[in-house]
């Protein structure tokens, strides 16, 4: 494979605490080399990217993406969804299991993962926790486990039985690998499509409150703590984008008593609130719907204070004629791979004052590690060439019609970014050039 | 710090639509009233010319009678063609989409289209996706800005001293209105509770919990809640009266005969509480529930003139929407 040099830019890794200007040498998909300024310049590489002003960093990586192939390739496909990773600086996506037909099978696990389906970016799955994640049988987790799931999930089925969560984090712990969880009693969001509070209330929508949320956090908690007693194992459950101050409550907590629980957070939680939807913009629904001020501050400070473990996009393609409907019939979800960054520096990093190396260690060396990835999130030598290089202080807006995504399902349209991605590596491969 | 993006999206509209009584400022309810008022007095003949030749579809996804009946004798006294899609025998049964729906109804000529929708937004989708002006008729649990207005005409029409042909903020200086009853699932509730404190009312919210939460007082300045119906009735220059939607209560229990007790409206308690206070009910009605038979025929009762102010107020809506020499000039 081909040399890449990176020269001239402020390398932040925050796997090494590096944060200052060095040059990269990529060789045989794998970091060669991270030395001071220069030294690397009689090296002949293929390919030399300037990086003069940018930022180098370790390629994102996004442990929760839906990439609807197979079963809904009008919506996106594995190669589409992939290739609006690398346009938003990611190298490493985790794909959710909610595809048609469900992943639940090594067959099915590895068709996704075969190179046939033209992923631009490495590309992993958490297959469904449960057969058909209907919640009742589990899939067989050693031999998915064995074909390369990252962890088991039912992904937008909440796992509500207490006897399956408990066997499924037994299970999972026996591998080393997180159940990831959409923390959601669903018993108490029947015919809702939005945040419980005084906007769902105006506009005449059932809202989803914050117990629906905090309910199944507390619960699996719970299930954490009886099993390491019973069992003398270390569950790990992996809360997915969580949306309110109580729930995050309850995962402090949980931590502070030396629980294996890690959270993500999405950008638009932290970004918009409820009064986003404004005129039933079905771009704003999602599950979990936007929150009110004073969960996203929550979301904020869990952010700042380590509660949240990383950022998460949940991007959730979904076709235009989808989304013109009413608001409750229209499917929840919107993309987010190609905002991620921009939303990140902005909110983050301008307005809360977050450093680089936290708000990168968010996106690529914490979400790593969920993962068990040891090769990926850091720039050290040795490790796997995803790399991003990204100009911080660019300062524009994101068109929806520009996306890489086949779909165009954001609130984020029109949306002023900060920091623009220059360069996107894969294992060596430059996979996107602004 | 991310205000520019906290800003909800901000869509376009045809001009003339109606989607919400937040769309309106007070010169434009002012305007509709003074528009009604002269409409009334307007020869038949010389009212039909006014919309003569064009053509309005009223999409019914729900069940009407006083709305869309009046909707469509409005637009015929107005000289057009109304058409009246209902979810029931149309394409809409085979799966057809609001927004096809509304695509073939412009492109079969409607130029205005007057939606009732089960879902909350409904007419938004609409009124985005045609660029058609649309009147919202009622949309789920959301707003019923038609019924507002004529609401706030006959409480202008039947209160002393008031003037039911213009609006200004203070036109209800005074005035407190009792609206009792399921406002949870109410449309009516909301529309009227965010456009009679512009007009300088005050409205008291009454029911138990479930069908009144608390967050209800978040819709604006102006708005009360009161548990107790006898307390809040004490003050009414004006009592509402809601119908206890049992199509939208998803699994409430209610102890029917307690909430009588508590909260219908009988000759009674109104003799009792409120002996001058306007009744008012935008039906329909379960007599015998939340109001007694002898209330809603009794002299205080406006509730058949709110049924045929929904006449006049609609006409006006549809000129608003309609009227090619200016709605303004219709005032002239």
């Amino acid at each position: 494979m081909s040399d890449v040099l990176i020269l001239n830019g402020r390398v932040v890794d925050p796997a090494s605490g590096i944060d200052e200007a060095r040059d990269l040498l990529l060789r045989d998909g794998k970091i060669a080399a991270l030395d001071k300024p220069g030294s690397l310049k009689n090296i002949e590489a293929a390919e030399t990217i300037d990086a003069s002003g940018l930022v180098v960093a370790p390629g994102l990586v996004d442990v929760h993406v839906h990439l609807r192939e197979p079963g809904q390739t009008y919506k996106e496909t594995i190669a589409t969804g992939t290739a609006a990773a690398a346009a938003g600086g990611f190298t490493t996506v985790v794909a959710m299991p909610n595809t048609m037909p469900v992943n639940d099978s090594v067959a099915g696990l590895e068709w996704m993962l075969s190179p046939q389906r033209g992923a631009v970016v490495k590309l992993f799955a958490m297959p469904a926790a449960t057969m058909g994640s209907m919640g009742a049988t589990l899939t067989d987790f050693a031999a998915l486990h064995k074909a390369g799931a990252l962890g088991f999930t039912d992904d937008g089925k909440p796992i509500l039985e207490d006897a399956i969560m408990r066997e499924a984090l037994i299970a999972a712990a026996r591998l080393g690998v997180p159940i990831s969880q959409h923390a959601e009693d669903t018993h108490l969001t029947g015919g809702c499509s939005m945040n419980a509070g005084p906007v769902a209330f105006r506009l005449g929508l059932r809202g989803m409150t914050i117990e629906a949320e905090s309910r199944i956090v507390e619960r699996d908690i719970r299930l954490l703590r009886e099993i390491e007693k019973s069992e003398h194992l270390r569950p790990h459950l992996h809360v997915q984008h969580i949306s309110t101050g109580r729930a995050l409550e309850a995962i402090r907590e949980a931590k502070r008593q030396g629980l294996h629980v890690t959270c993500e957070a999405a950008p638009h939680h932290f970004t918009l609130t409820d009064e986003a939807i404004g005129d039933y913009d079905t771009n704003a629904k999602m599950n979990p719907p936007l929150r009110a001020e004073a969960d996203r501050q929550a979301v904020l400070a869990g952010l700042a204070d380590g509660t949240v473990d990383c950022i998460a996009t949940d991007h959730a393609p979904h076709a235009a004629h989808e989304k013109e409907q009413e608001f409750e019939r229209a499917p929840n979800g919107i993309t987010g791979l190609e905002t991620a960054l921009g939303l990140a520096l902005r909110v983050l990093h301008r307005a809360q004052g977050l450093s680089l190396s936290k708000i990168l260690s968010l996106m690529s060396t914490s979400p790593a590690a969920i993962v068990s990835l040891a090769d990926r999130g850091s720039l050290a030598v040795g490790s796997i060439a995803d790399v991003v290089v990204f100009d911080p202080a660019a300062q524009w807006n994101f068109a929806a019609k520009d996306s890489r995504s086949k779909s165009k399902n954001t609130p984020f349209d029109g949306a002023s970014m900060l920091g623009r991605v220059h360069a996107t590596v894969s294992e060596g491969r430059i996979v996107f050039r602004q | 710090m991310t205000q520019e993006s906290q800003r909800p999206k901000k869509f376009s509209y045809a001009a003339g639509s109606l989607l919400s009584v937040a769309d309106l400022s007070v010169e434009d309810v002012s305007a509709i009233l003074s528009v009604a008022s002269q409409l009334e007095r307007r020869p038949t003949a010389e009212r039909a010319r006014l919309l003569a030749g064009r053509r309005i579809a009223l999409l019914f996804y729900e069940s009407s009678t006083r709305t869309r009946t009046s909707f469509e004798l409005a637009a015929k006294s107005l000289g057009a063609t109304t058409t009246l899609v209902s979810d029931k025998s149309s394409s809409i049964e085979k799966g057809e989409s609001l927004k096809d729906t509304g695509l073939t109804l412009r492109a079969l000529g409607a130029e205005c289209i007057i939606l009732r929708h089960p879902s909350s937004g409904a007419p938004f989708v609409l009124a985005r996706e045609t660029g058609v002006p649309v009147l919202n008729a009622g949309d789920g649990m959301h707003e019923h800005p038609s019924q507002a207005l004529l609401d706030v005409r006959t409480m202008l029409m039947r209160l002393p001293g008031r003037d039911a042909s213009t609006a200004t903020a203070k036109s209800l200086d005074g005035v407190t209105v009792v609206i009792t009853g399921d406002i949870l699932h109410s449309r009516v509730a909301r529309s009227n509770a965010l456009l009679l404190p512009r007009l300088g009312a005050k409205v008291l919210l009454c029911g138990p919990e479930p069908l009144l939460p608390e967050v209800a007082l978040h819709l604006g300045a102006g708005v009360e809640i009161v548990r107790d119906f006898d307390a809040a009735l004490r003050r009414a220059q004006v009592v509402m009266m809601l119908r206890i939607q049992k199509e939208r209560l998803a699994g409430l229990e209610l102890d029917l005969a307690n909430y009588i007790e508590r909260y219908q409206l009988n000759g009674e308690r109104l003799a009792a509480r409120a002996p001058d206070a306007l009744v008012m009910h935008p039906g329909p009605m379960i007599r015998g529930l939340e109001i007694s038979g002898d209330v809603a025929d009794g002299p205080n009762s406006a509730i058949e003139l709110q049924v045929s102010n929904g006449l006049s107020v609609r006409s006006a809506l549809l000129l608003r929407a309609l009227y090619t020499g200016g709605f303004e000039s219709v005032t002239v």
